[in-house]
């Protein structure tokens, strides 16, 4: 294996798993799943009595192309290809061949199920469930470095990247920011999004055309619109830098002038915290609504009318039939978008790239990121100038266990709820 | 006796009168309520096309006007050379149909030998991909930025298609589909003697249509909006995908002293352009697939 390439630019592109390759060569997958493939066609082959000849050219593809200078992954996902098709075109033959018992046709869709699945348990053996085993094992490794590691290093397991991770500031401002946003963002979103529901459900005329319109926010670019934002909020040349060109304030800032308030820095450079916060959570919100509408629409539709129509001969009130029958009665609803919402808000990362840009924060030297975020932080040690992917393992267990937890709250919470 | 009763009446019909005049307000809160919502959802739409047809020197007028004074089209000229749009359209089209199509294959097969076939430890299979569903993609993208530097895959297409042909939302979404076709119309092909791959094809595949353009429809969205892990692993110019391309275009100006706001809202109103025709045209697939998942694509 050519190590060269591993060696240059940043450390990024090597990794613990390059150890494991010296010892395997370079085709390390093919070589794990080369004499499995052979294994199944031969068994194609034996088990096949009509098409013997079709069933050994299939067996010969693999063969043919490991003799030929073909990348290995090539061959491999070729291979595979040849395997599942063979056996889709033989199997049924084959069934017919080997007589009825009841025993033969159990055995034959044991098989016949796990090949239908193979390539989608091959791809999430390598891209799933390696990378949970490998990220804790990183994660828990005292000092982690993919270079040392290259080198035959080993490191000692313990506590120091979750230390690393806790005591430092940039670590902590980012859960700062995402909790804050995420706490904000929830309930509002979640109360603006029920109003607009059961508004919704309670009209006729138009009903049809603003559905389609608050749905609209959904099928957009969180980045694309997250610019469009950043451009309302934008003050551009107020600092007087361009000569010859106007300066504005923006047109959201034109609109709280028109209600006769001051102008406000939003985003720009030298803004205040709280206005960043306050643009990130109008982004956030306006793009968290159609979700929500959407669920707890189709959720009261579902609401039998009889609650409502026994409630109109009570003489209840609006707001009590609000949020004493139409509440409890969606709060499988309510629960599922509150849950969705915190885990979404936990990973919070595109909507503040929409918004700043990747410096995740407005322009202010070298301390950027002042609205850096948990998956932000993640990423900072994944690539750029510093690479420590035991950090960044670290960081992501940090954020899958805090998802784990309100998920947990959350479903207990509305489990005692639940009115029905 | 009748001075009661006529006294009675008439309160009543005042009441009913006062109740109808609540209604009527109600409906019209109701209604003033959804317009206001309405006109805010929509806005940031209004000004990125209002915004992308002015003069970078209108754009900066102190107070922003509603509609430009002069149309300039030429903005969107400029936004597809300044941000190589076309080159970035080519190669999300090119990553976004291979993906789509690979993965369908795949969440075909899968779906059927979860929704039809009888097989060992499929229950907790199941489960266990379901499981996979509650941990943060960040977990995977660690490892798997390691996985596709070791193979060599960094600015490849591979490496933007291979490592997410396989949702188990798909999956799950497709295998709910399958289970609610009767198992009697499997057994009778079976008798018949049709195979099961001929019988996917020609029954359950085409019964499941929707949901497959459900499908096909987030996964090509996805890789429409998909950011994160495509500006780590494929940053060149030859494999960029449209929302990185877009977010890190320059649009200063050729004397370098003013970013040119105008033809960056430009580019952003073409990149969105597909999306609103997806949503023009193909809006009832999308809330299917929308209402049971808290994800975009």
């Amino acid at each position: 294996m050519n190590y060269s390439v591993f060696l240059t630019e940043t450390d990024s592109s090597s990794s613990f798993l390059s150890v494991l390759f010296q010892n395997w060569g370079e085709d390390w997958i093919y070589h794990c799943l080369f004499p499995l493939l052979l294994a199944v066609l031969a068994y194609l082959v034996l088990s096949n009595k009509r098409h013997k000849s079709l069933a050994w050219a299939f067996l010969l593809v693999p063969v043919v192309l490991s003799l030929l200078p073909v990348p290995s992954m090539v061959c491999m996902v070729v291979s595979i290809a040849a395997a599942v098709l063979s056996y889709l075109l033989f199997a049924d033959f084959t069934k017919k061949d080997s007589g009825t018992s009841s025993g033969m046709v159990e055995s034959k869709q044991q098989w016949k199920a796990w090949l239908y699945l193979a390539p989608a348990i091959v791809l999430l053996l390598v891209f799933t469930v390696w990378p949970i085993i490998n990220t804790v094992k990183m994660a828990f490794m005292e000092g982690y470095d993919s270079l040392a590691a290259l080198g035959g290093n080993t490191f000692s397991y313990g506590m120091a990247n979750f230390n690393t991770v806790n005591s430092s500031a940039t670590f902590l401002r980012a859960m700062k920011n995402t909790l804050l946003l995420t706490v904000l963002t929830v309930p509002i979103s979640t109360v603006l999004a029920l109003l607009i529901a059961v508004a919704l459900n309670s009209i006729k005329f138009l009903q049809k055309p603003l559905q389609t319109i608050f749905f609209l926010p959904y099928v957009t670019n969180s980045i694309a619109i997250g610019m469009v934002f950043s451009a309302m909020f934008n003050v551009i040349n107020l600092d007087g830098t361009s000569v010859g060109v106007n300066s504005t304030v923006g047109i959201m800032n034109n609109i709280l002038m028109f209600f006769g308030f001051d102008p406000v820095n939003w985003i720009g450079q030298g803004s205040s915290y709280a206005a960043n916060v306050t643009v990130m959570v109008i982004y956030i919100v306006w793009n968290a609504l159609p979700f929500k509408i959407l669920v707890l629409l189709g959720g009261l539709q579902g609401i039998s009318k009889q609650y409502y129509d026994a409630a109109k001969i009570d003489g209840t009130s609006r707001a009590r039939i609000l949020w004493r029958i139409t509440v409890p009665l969606l709060s499988p609803m309510l629960t599922y978008v509150v849950i969705t919402g915190f885990i979404g808000g936990f990973k919070e990362y595109s909507s503040v790239v929409g918004i700043f840009g990747d410096t995740m924060g407005p322009p202010a030297g070298l301390s950027g990121g002042t609205m850096n975020t948990m998956v932000g932080y993640i990423y900072n040690y994944m690539s750029g100038a510093q690479v420590k992917y035991g950090v960044a393992s670290a960081g992501a267990l940090i954020l899958f266990a805090l998802i784990f937890v309100v998920t947990m709250i959350n479903l207990q919470v509305s489990k005692e709820r639940t009115h029905y | 006796m009748s001075d009661t009763k006529g006294m009675r009446e008439h309160n009543l019909h005042a009441e009913a009168t006062k109740a109808h005049i609540w209604t009527i307000l109600y409906q019209i809160l109701v209604y003033a309520f959804l317009f206001i919502m309405a006109i805010i959802v929509l806005f940031p739409f209004y000004w990125m096309i209002n915004s992308s047809l002015k003069s970078y020197e209108e754009y900066t007028l102190a107070v922003q006007t509603f509609w430009p004074k002069q149309v300039m089209f030429s903005n969107y000229a400029a936004a597809f050379e300044k941000a190589n749009l076309l080159q970035l359209f080519a190669n999300t089209t090119y990553v976004g149909l291979i993906s789509t199509f690979l993965s369908l294959i795949i969440t075909v097969f899968s779906a059927f030998a979860f929704a039809r076939l009888e097989f060992k430890g499929r229950d907790a299979m199941f489960g266990l991909l379901l499981a996979t569903m509650m941990i943060p993609g960040e977990m995977f993208t660690i490892t798997n930025f390691q996985t596709v530097s070791a193979l060599g895959w960094r600015n490849t297409y591979q490496v933007l298609i291979i490592p997410f042909l396989v949702s188990v939302f798909y999956i799950y979404l497709l295998r709910q589909n399958f289970m609610q076709i009767p198992n009697e119309l499997y057994l009778a092909a079976k008798v018949d003697g049709t195979s099961d791959l001929k019988y996917l094809w020609k029954v359950m595949v085409p019964l499941a249509m929707p949901t497959l353009i459900t499908i096909t429809i987030l996964k090509m969205m996805g890789s429409w909006n998909s950011y994160m892990w495509p500006r780590l692993v494929a940053n060149d110019d030859a494999h960029k995908l449209i929302t990185n391309g877009l977010r890190s275009a320059d649009f200063t100006d050729a004397t370098g002293s003013f970013t040119n706001y105008p033809q960056q809202m430009a580019a952003v109103a073409i990149v969105s352009l597909p999306l609103f025709l997806v949503f023009v045209f193909l809006r009832k697939y999308i809330m299917r697939g929308v209402s049971r998942s808290g994800i975009k694509g």
